[in-house]
């Protein structure tokens, strides 16, 4: 009959109204920024630079191979080879950056970086509240602002560190299984050499 | 004659003259809106409380809002440029002259035959109605006659305008 | 002392009229009045934008604006302080004279409306004779400050707008008179007071009010369905809507103008309402015998405020007419039910007191809607939903 959508229409929002005084469902607003989502797994806004251990400059895992750079689509990062080496995670002496830039306004978040970093150095970050009213320097990170240990990263991608920590025990497992192996045989012909 | 109806006779005279006067023809019709207001509240003046509304709904509300798109429909609304009196004003002033002539003997007439008239008549709104389906029942039936067919020659004149446009934009 | 908190207005005003000389009474004591008008209207224009903001943002889920004051409670005046301070722009082409009179007529034919509003016993500004007379005249005037508004902005988009709103109110104008004129028929005159007095009666504890009958509630349909194309709110706000001609004829206002329209529409709504719930609600009268002891300006005005809530229900419910669809449900649905409607009323006059009355007057009224709507369905032909997704 005539005007019965309209009825029914009517009793769908009274039951709103009605509802958003008693239940999350009827009312979905989240009062920023005293109130705050929490964030999620997959998260991302821009990168970071992972660091273990305490130390951010010996135990930064970024060994300036200018790959992430290349690979960029805006070309927002900016990377400057160190003339020394130091030692990385598996023992092997490696470049570290002297200057790693990443300007945040033209980041677009690809996660281009991210996937094809061999060294498992950057990261994503979730941190979104990055407004300043510096509009050239305050959206330019450097090096010491990028890096952030291995344990904040823990924090806010859990899974996907723990996957990458299982990663990089491996392979460290490997290196020392393989040195092992290489000082044993070192070993024997010496050994075999002598006898 | 009190002050106020010196007021608003200004005020109706104002209108009628600022409605001829003025060269836009959509101001000419709100100055003669505010004619219309003027003869409205002389009405309500003479206690005449039906007539007047009935002038504000009708003419107000209804005959210059018609007036208006009229003119915006016929593209009246731009400046005339021969200006805005005629040439043939003189006869105009005449026949107007003539108009004024009648109306004012015919008024001083009716003072001079009905003196002892000196208390306005109340008329309710009750007894305009039972006059109208009582004794003028046949006028009234036969204006309502006269308006439906304006109205159905109105609807036959635009819906002639649509089949004219399509005939034409089909060819 | 029931007596004194009904009569309070009124013997308020009368005590402060005592003070001036005797031939001053009259006029001052009507001054006071419509002060009082003019002061307690906009008022309650106030509390409507904030509830309006707050009762469409719960029904969209969300909540209203809640920063300024507790919940939200000083809004409006931000609101008024925001629209007092904004920069007044005029365009260059447009008319300066008939630009700055639109505003100023709309605010003051809806304000001319509240002077025969009977807003509780002894509480109405004029007694007139033909008083709802004077409610449609000036009804009837602000159409012509829409059009004002919309023609004088020499804009394309405000005078589209501007020509559709006229369109809509006049054509639901028709409807609005002859819904109220089957209450007049019934009551025997045009006066608000005595339509008022007629409902003011108790049988078994229930009120004599209009909208209790057949042709009562089928007339309060057709009278709400018409005032809310009358102040062009939703569903019947094309003229105004955002997403349509931007702002329609009031595009080129800013500013205090702006908020002048805003205030006439509001004032409108208002005063609409009070006639409606003179009309058929019953005015200032209670709905059960044994609530007579409540003043009547307080049942008035929560009549008021109950159909200022159904008017912000209906827009969050319900989406916009097409202008032709608004048109077509005037002509073609609204106006055959109203002339039904007062067959039905001079049925019910003439039928005398009993059941029978009341059968045959709501067989015909459901016999006309529920043909009447058929028809207008079964030329919609409407089939079920079928969806169809990108591959």
């Amino acid at each position: 009959m005539l005007g019965e959508g309209i009825l029914k229409g009517m009793a769908v929002t009274a039951k709103n109204f009605f509802g958003s005084y008693f239940s999350a469902e009827r009312l979905t607003t989240v009062e920023y920024p005293e109130q705050r989502i929490a964030p999620f797994e997959a998260a991302r806004v821009f990168p970071f630079l992972v660091f273990d251990g305490a130390d951010w400059e010996a135990g930064l895992r970024c060994v300036a191979c200018q790959i992430c750079e290349k690979e960029c689509p805006p070309k927002c990062i900016y990377i400057e080879k160190s003339t020394d080496k130091k030692p990385d995670a598996v023992g092997k002496l490696q470049f570290y950056p002297a200057r790693f830039d990443i300007d945040i306004s033209v980041c677009m978040s690809c996660q281009i970086c991210v996937e094809v970093c061999p060294f498992e150095a950057i990261k994503m970050d979730t941190e979104f509240e990055l407004s300043t009213d510096d509009r050239f320097g305050g959206l330019l990170l450097d090096r010491k602002q990028l890096a952030k240990s291995n344990e904040y990263y823990h924090q806010i991608h859990s899974t996907e560190a723990a996957g990458v920590d299982a990663r990089l025990a491996a392979e460290k497992a490997k290196a020392d299984a393989k040195a092992k192996g290489a000082a044993a045989a070192k070993t024997a012909a010496i050994a075999g050499e002598g006898a | 004659m009190s002050i106020v109806f010196y007021l608003l006779a200004a005020l109706t005279v104002a209108g009628g003259l600022a409605a001829m006067l003025l060269k836009n023809m959509v101001h000419c019709v709100l100055a003669l809106t505010v004619a219309f207001a003027g003869l409205a509240l002389l009405f309500l003046k003479l206690d005449a409380q039906f007539a007047g509304f009935a002038q504000i709904l009708v003419y107000i509300g209804a005959v210059a809002i018609l007036v208006v798109f009229a003119i915006l429909l016929t593209r009246g609304s731009e400046t005339p440029k021969d200006g805005v009196f005629s040439r043939s004003w003189l006869i105009g002033l005449v026949i107007a002259a003539a108009v004024f002539a009648v109306l004012g003997w015919a008024v001083l007439q009716s003072a001079r035959v009905l003196p002892h008239e000196t208390a306005i008549p109340v008329v309710t709104v009750k007894q305009i109605g039972a006059a109208l389906v009582g004794r003028y029942v046949l006028p009234l039936e036969i204006v309502a006659v006269l308006l439906t067919a304006a109205m159905i020659g109105a609807v036959i004149v635009a819906m002639h305008e649509n089949v004219g446009h399509e005939k034409e934009g089909s060819k | 002392m029931i007596e004194t908190c009904d009569q309070i207005f009124v013997l308020l005003q009368h005590w402060l009229v005592s003070f001036l000389p005797a031939s001053w009474q009259p006029a001052a004591g009507v001054l006071l009045s419509v002060a009082a008008i003019v002061c307690v209207f906009p008022a309650l224009f106030a509390v409507a934008v904030l509830l309006e903001r707050k009762g469409l943002a719960r029904i969209q889920n969300r909540l209203g604006p809640n920063r300024v004051g507790p919940f939200g409670l000083f809004q409006p005046i931000a609101d008024a302080i925001k629209s007092l301070t904004k920069e007044d722009i005029v365009p260059q082409s447009a008319d300066a004279a008939v630009h700055f009179l639109a505003p100023v007529l709309l605010v003051i034919t809806v304000f001319m409306g509240f002077a025969v509003l009977p807003m509780g016993r002894n509480m109405v500004l004029v007694d007139l004779d033909a008083g709802l007379l004077l409610y449609f005249a000036m009804g009837a005037s602000s159409e012509l400050a829409v059009f004002m508004a919309g023609w004088s902005s020499r804009n394309k988009y405000s005078l589209l707008g501007a020509m559709r709103a006229v369109a809509q109110m006049i054509s639901y104008e028709v409807p609005l008179l002859l819904s109220s004129v089957a209450v007049v028929m019934i009551t025997g005159s045009l006066s608000l007071t005595k339509i008022v007095e007629a409902q003011n009666h108790y049988t078994w504890g229930l009120p004599h009010w209009y909208i209790f009958t057949p042709w009562g509630f089928a007339g309060f349909l057709m009278y709400a369905i018409a005032t809310t194309a009358e102040t062009n709110r939703s569903p019947f706000d094309l003229p105004e809507g955002e997403s349509e001609l931007v702002a329609g004829y009031h595009t080129e206002y800013s500013g205090f103008k702006f908020a002048l329209f805003f205030l006439g529409e509001y004032v409108a709504m208002f005063s609409i309402s009070g006639l409606g719930t003179t009309l058929f609600l019953g005015g200032w009268s209670a709905p059960f015998s044994f609530l007579t002891w409540v003043p009547s300006w307080i049942w008035f005005f929560s009549k008021l405020m109950l159909s200022i809530f159904v008017f912000i229900w209906m827009r969050g419910t319900l989406p916009r007419l097409r202008q032709d669809q608004l048109m077509n449900f005037a002509w073609k649905f609204v106006l055959p039910m109203c002339l039904v409607n007062l067959l039905a009323a001079g049925l019910w006059r003439f039928m005398g007191d009993g059941w029978l009355r009341w059968v045959v007057c709501s067989a015909i009224l459901i016999a006309a809607y529920a043909g009447m709507g058929l028809a207008e369905m079964r030329k919609q032909r409407l089939g079920p939903r079928s969806y169809r997704y990108a591959e």
